[in-house]
């Protein structure tokens, strides 16, 4: 079976050249028979393969090498470890159960097709990305999944707001992507290779462990895992990528494309067991990442958005899990996430589906009793979420909170508490999503009150299958460490782990450790239950009590604005205080295409996102304007192109001969 | 006896000759006509090598460089006759319906 | 004294003389058949191409230097030979239904398609100078005529003019540096010119001049900045079969005989030519790629992107080692198939009374056939260069081989350059897919030929992109007898 590992991306491909090809004209309607058994089958043959894996085998398999030069060799080829075998299963059962859900979403839309050839060309890319055996493939894989999220983000592209989200993804993700690239150069100008199993053979070989080296490449390495991943600071354009459809959401940006870099993380282990610096970098940046997000979280009114917050600040989690060395941790709870974080969007969009497109939790409420199946699943997911046993979520995030404090590594003890601080948060802000969601009495507009209905089967299915795995996935990590899940993925992490003990502080005992996280989380639902079910006046009173900090929060700490200054305004103020020169003057003078301006303007349209209009059309402008210049040099006469010819050769001529 | 300069310094002014007058020459048979001079102008050099060289070469090279040109000038008088058919001009400066 | 031909010799060109036959027999042919059948004189010459290919094969085995080392029979001829009988035959199955589109449909276009293949095949097989401008002339006046095939059509007839001034133009000046190398070594034949070469001062100023002439001479057929001027007009006004035709078998043929002549005849002087193609490929990628963002008219963009892609295609002669010239032949194999298919895209678009040739001619193609526009996308990201087409592949293996050879900073220009390609590769795209307005062409040409064209060459380009190894093996293998 695991020689027939090709076909698992393979048939997602089919799905997107036959949709492509044939969707608008003669499919149509139908595009859903042709990606969901491409998804099915490709989920059935990874099964295979994870089975074979479970029983021991793996495959470092080359199918080809597809172009070499000299020593650079770039394979067609295909890595199958318990982790990736992992990472496969997840990417493909996920991916079913969301293509399933979008028969019904995404009913009687004019780009009903388009969507299931992106969504399948997704998968594709996503299956690369996780199945490569070197960097380079890895690199093509994530360049596709960047590809399709920003094909997904503005799937509706006549609306601007969606258009201009996926411009934001785009921009953002390049700065993250310029890192990963500059990495993969550094491995491979180090290594002469880029494939994993020589890379991580030869640094372990030549480095030793903190050498500046080790520290600039997984550095550079993580900057493109930002961006993907949506960390610190790298994080805007996640939430505004909650603009394309609900299973988009779901799909891409919660359960797989954005663990992408996280997966990265940890395949590159070797690398990062070598630089302490960067460890410790990727922990503090997850952990404040799982506490920003979650803070920012407890304020947003947009259902979407909230659940978008948690997801950057759940994958914060998982970097703080790999930041202290323990991977496994940070996968497990990745695939945990990806069943709970795919049930809570599925979830919100049945919500948003039956509203009619209302996306206000202030115009929710009471929806309980009219979508028993969304709103008992969601419970589960927000359960699992929050972190109560014997959900999923509690199995993972404790582990990574235990790994935290244990990990023996310099102010460990406040890696803990920032990560606790986050699941209180956590807790709080799930449950005031349900509270004012699906119980309470009914805000909704009264227009689509008597409209309310459960789902259709196609989506309620999904959902309830995903709420079963969010309840008993959590179990292959049981007991911590030595679970079912951990036996299968160590031999990946291994050289990790020796490291890690090798360094072991005395922990505290670890069921002492657990009890505290459930008290947190407990105590989290349990003051939202205060505040959105018992004492309703408490939120209002409480934000103006503390009003600069509710608006510090409601505002998401004036992020957004802040680069808008540093990078537009900012930009701009410099220019004109260099130049002392009015808008007018500035444009005018980029128009007269000074090098100077146009060097400060390409500065001030940085962030603007009108860097794809901006600047790329003002290179083009400058490309454009020598075009037309040159052009004129063909006159169409046929002796000014003799007299060209001519007076070349005796230029060269002049120029060998007496020079 | 002609010193083999001789030959290739008129050779050489003969090709000059040809090369000025496609460059400014307006009618396309006298272009032509420019063209065939720097052929010759190389038949020429051809002709006075292998006579110093004492090898044949060149001057086989120098009949099918003739024939060559014939054939040259058959198309391109039957190019210039359907160019004519439909302009009524031999002048090259008003040949440019295609520019830029 | 050996006997000036054997049994052997006629072996070695039996192609051409199959392919001759074939060429004489469709002239005859059109002659015999009723008006309206003409078609049938096209699927013949397909025959004559297969036939060839038939005798290439049989010939193939046959390595030997024919008619006292005038004709040489290689690898490296073996794999020009083979490409040009594809040339041919994508060319005919293209043209089958364009010319009675155009008004032309007369037999003697396919017999001048295949004489014009035989002049390719000479100059590829040439070992002596001799030999290679008989060859270059047979292929030159062949496609003078089909650049003018449209006789009532003005731009057509102005197209076959300027190419032919500036051709005949050309030759004299190969001619003259011809004529200085023979009278420097004594020989015309290139290999006992390298011999006599590489026992002389190398610092002789008409040695030089020779260099420069014979680049010259060359670098107009491949079109190389400066000596390009007369291409835009030419693929502009010519029929838009000859323009696929002239876009792809003169640049093949040129590069055959310039990598014969500059690393067979006068490799000693690889360290003075080596610095002019470096220029003259900056020279021309960037003049190529800059002037086509302007067109408008997808003929004469297609005409300038080609000449970009003769610079990058200079950049393997730079960098001189077996890997370069071997990225040179791949790279040239998979520029026939991508540019063939885009003119083919143009063709598909060209109606009764209406050319198709303007880039706005490709709006909302996506609305109405999305397989058509996919291909067309297709074709511009190889020659964009964008994975995993072939464009890609031979764009990586050429840069690669100037990198390996130490031209970085050559290697740099040329990434730059293929950023500003993509400008106005995409904009085609752009209008094919964002532009819902329909444009005047109300249907695609019906024709099943011109559709297997396509398919061969979308085929070739995504198998070469995908799985590139045997085919860079060929243009490997192909390089014995010449490095």
């Amino acid at each position: 079976m695991i020689q027939y590992i090709w076909l698992v991306p393979l048939f997602p491909l089919l799905g997107v050249v036959i949709n492509g090809l044939f969707g608008r004209q003669y499919i149509k309607e139908k595009a859903h028979w042709v990606a969901i058994p491409a998804t099915a089958l490709s989920f059935l043959v990874a099964l295979g393969v994870f089975f074979e894996v479970v029983a021991g085998k793996t495959l470092n398999w080359d199918l080809y090498t597809w172009v070499a030069v000299g020593d650079f060799t770039a394979t067609l080829g295909f890595l199958v470890d318990p982790l990736s075998a992992v990472m496969m299963l997840v990417v493909t059962f996920v991916g079913f159960l969301i293509h399933v859900y979008s028969i019904g979403y995404m009913h009687g839309d004019s780009g009903y097709y388009r969507f299931f050839a992106y969504m399948n060309l997704f998968m594709f890319s996503m299956l690369t990305l996780v199945l490569a055996n070197n960097y380079f493939l890895m690199f093509l894989g994530w360049e596709g999944v960047g590809l399709c999220s920003y094909l997904l983000i503005g799937f509706w592209f006549e609306k601007k707001s969606a258009a201009d989200a996926g411009k934001k993804a785009f921009v953002v993700n390049r700065v993250g992507d310029a890192g990963f690239l500059l990495g993969l150069l550094l491995i491979w100008s180090s290594f002469g290779s880029l494939r994993f199993s020589e890379v991580f053979e030869a640094a372990g070989q030549t480095l030793e462990v903190g050498s500046t080296l080790a520290t600039a490449i997984t550095l550079l390495l993580f900057l493109g895992a930002v961006g993907k991943s949506a960390q610190l600071p790298l994080y805007v354009w996640l939430p505004d990528a909650m603009e394309g459809p609900t299973p988009v959401s779901a799909l891409i940006h919660a359960a797989t494309m954005v663990t992408a870099g996280v997966y990265m993380v940890a395949r590159s282990n070797p690398l990062y067991n070598l630089a302490p610096l960067s460890m410790d970098v990727v922990a503090w940046v997850g952990a404040l990442t799982a506490v920003f997000a979650a803070s920012i979280a407890l304020t947003q009114n947009d259902i979407k958005r909230v659940i978008a917050y948690s997801t950057i600040s759940q994958l914060g989690y998982m970097f703080l899990a790999a930041g202290v060395g323990a991977y496994a941790s940070g996968i497990f709870h990745l695939a945990t996430h990806a069943f709970f974080k795919a049930l809570l969007f599925l979830g919100a969009g049945s919500v948003i589906h039956a509203l009619r497109g209302e996306q206000d939790i202030r115009r929710m409420g009471g929806l309980l009793p009219h979508m028993k199946i969304t709103g008992y699943t969601f419970l589960i997911a927000a359960l699992a979420n929050a972190g109560i046993p014997p959900f999923a979520g509690f199995f993972s995030k404790d582990e990574i909170l235990f790994a935290a404090i244990s990990s023996g590594r310099p102010f460990s003890f406040y890696l803990w508490a920032l990560g606790a601080l986050g699941a209180f948060g956590t807790a709080f802000y799930m449950f005031r999503l349900f509270f004012l969601t699906f119980t309470g009495e009914s805000r909704v507009d009264r227009h689509v009150a008597h409209h309310l209905h459960e789902s259709p089967p196609n989506m309620a299915i999904p959902l309830a299958i995903l709420g079963l795995f969010s309840v008993i996935a959590g179990f292959a990590g049981f007991p911590p460490e030595k679970g079912l899940y951990h036996r299968f993925v160590a031999p990946v992490f291994e050289g990790g782990h020796n490291l890690e003990k090798a360094a072991h502080a005395p922990a505290p005992p670890e069921a002492l450790m657990a009890f505290i996280s459930v008290l947190i989380a407990a105590s989290g639902i349990v003051t939202a239950y205060l505040f959105y079910l018992r004492r309703r006046e408490l939120p209002d009173r409480l934000a103006q009590r503390f009003h600069g900090f509710y608006q510090l929060l409601f505002n998401k700490y004036w992020v957004d604005e802040l680069y808008q200054a540093i990078f537009v305004d900012f930009g701009k103020w410099l220019c004109h205080r260099l130049w002392g020169f009015d808008d007018r003057v500035v444009d005018g003078a980029v128009n007269g295409s000074s090098w100077l301006t146009i060097a400060f303007s390409w500065g001030s349209d940085w962030y603007d996102l009108r860097i794809v209009d901006g600047v790329v059309n003002r290179i083009a402008d400058v490309i454009q304007g020598g075009s037309q210049v040159f052009k004129r040099a063909q006159t169409g006469l046929i002796q000014n192109y003799i007299l060209a010819m001519a007076l070349g050769i005796f230029a060269i001529v002049t120029i060998y001969l007496f020079l | 006896m002609v010193p083999l300069s001789a030959y290739l310094i008129l050779s050489a002014f003969l090709f000059a000759t040809g090369v000025v007058g496609v460059a400014t020459r307006r009618n396309v048979l006298i272009i032509f006509m420019s063209i065939e001079l720097m052929l010759n102008a190389v038949n020429l050099a051809f002709v006075a090598f292998s006579r110093f060289l004492h090898s044949m070469d060149g001057q086989i090279i120098v009949l099918f460089v003739m024939t060559v040109a014939a054939a040259e000038v058959a198309v391109g008088l039957a190019i210039i006759i359907a160019l004519f058919r439909n302009k009524e001009t031999v002048d090259v400066a008003e040949i440019n319906l295609m520019k830029w | 004294m050996s006997p000036p031909f054997t049994i052997n010799d006629l072996w070695a060109i039996s192609p051409e003389m199959v392919l001759t036959t074939a060429a004489i027999i469709l002239l005859i042919l059109d002659f015999l058949l009723p008006p309206g059948r003409r078609a049938v004189v096209g699927y013949t010459g397909l025959l004559g191409i297969g036939a060839t290919f038939a005798a290439l094969g049989a010939s193939a085995g046959v390595r030997a230097e024919a008619f006292s080392g005038m004709y040489l029979s290689d690898p490296f001829t073996l794999f020009f030979k083979t490409i040009f009988l594809l040339i041919a035959a994508l060319i005919i199955l293209i043209s089958l239904n364009y010319l009675s589109v155009e008004g032309v449909d007369q037999g003697e276009y396919y017999a001048l398609v295949l004489f014009a293949t035989v002049g390719m095949m000479i100059m590829a097989a040439s070992g002596d100078l001799l030999s290679l401008y008989i060859g270059l002339e047979t292929m030159s006046l062949s496609i003078y005529v089909l650049a003018g095939f449209l006789r009532k059509d003005r731009r057509s007839n102005e197209a076959a003019l300027k190419y032919l001034l500036m051709g005949a133009f050309s030759s004299g000046i190969l001619l003259y540096g011809m004529t200085l190398l023979y009278g420097l070594s004594g020989s015309t034949n290139l290999k006992a010119i390298s011999r006599t070469l590489a026992a002389q001062d190398l610092h002789n100023p008409a040695l030089t001049l020779a260099m420069i002439l014979l680049a010259a001479g060359f670098g107009f057929k491949i079109a190389t900045v400066p000596f390009h001027m007369y291409l835009p007009d030419a693929y502009e006004g010519a029929p838009t079969s000859v323009t696929a035709f002239m876009s792809v078998g003169p640049k093949a043929a040129g590069f055959a005989v310039l990598l014969r002549v500059f690393l067979l005849a006068i490799p000693s002087l690889q360290g003075s030519w080596v610095q002019l193609f470096y220029v003259l490929s900056v020279l021309t990628m960037t003049v190529g790629n800059v002037v086509a963002i302007a067109q408008k008219n997808i003929k004469r963009m297609l005409a300038y992107s080609s000449i970009a892609h003769v610079g990058y295609l200079l950049i393997g002669l730079v960098a001189g080692s077996p890997l370069g010239i071997s990225a040179i032949l791949l790279y040239l194999l998979v520029y026939i198939l991508m540019n063939v298919g885009a003119f083919a895209m143009v063709i598909l678009l060209c109606r009764q009374g209406l050319r198709g040739d303007q880039i706005e001619d490709f709006s909302g193609l996506a609305q109405k056939s999305p397989l058509a526009a996919a291909t067309m996308l297709i074709f511009l990201l190889s020659l964009a260069g964008i994975p995993p087409t072939g464009g890609f592949v031979a764009k990586f293996y050429v840069f690669g081989a100037a990198i390996k050879a130490g031209y970085v900073l050559l290697a740099v220009i040329a990434v730059v350059n293929t950023a500003i390609s993509l400008f106005y590769y995409m904009r085609v795209a752009m209008v094919m897919y964002m532009r819902e307005e329909p444009s005047p062409i109300t249907a695609l040409s019906p024709s099943r030929p011109l559709h297997w064209a396509l398919a061969i060459a979308i085929l070739g380009i995504l198998i070469i992109g995908v799985y590139p190894g045997p085919f860079l093996g060929w243009a490997w293998v192909s390089l014995t007898g010449l490095l």
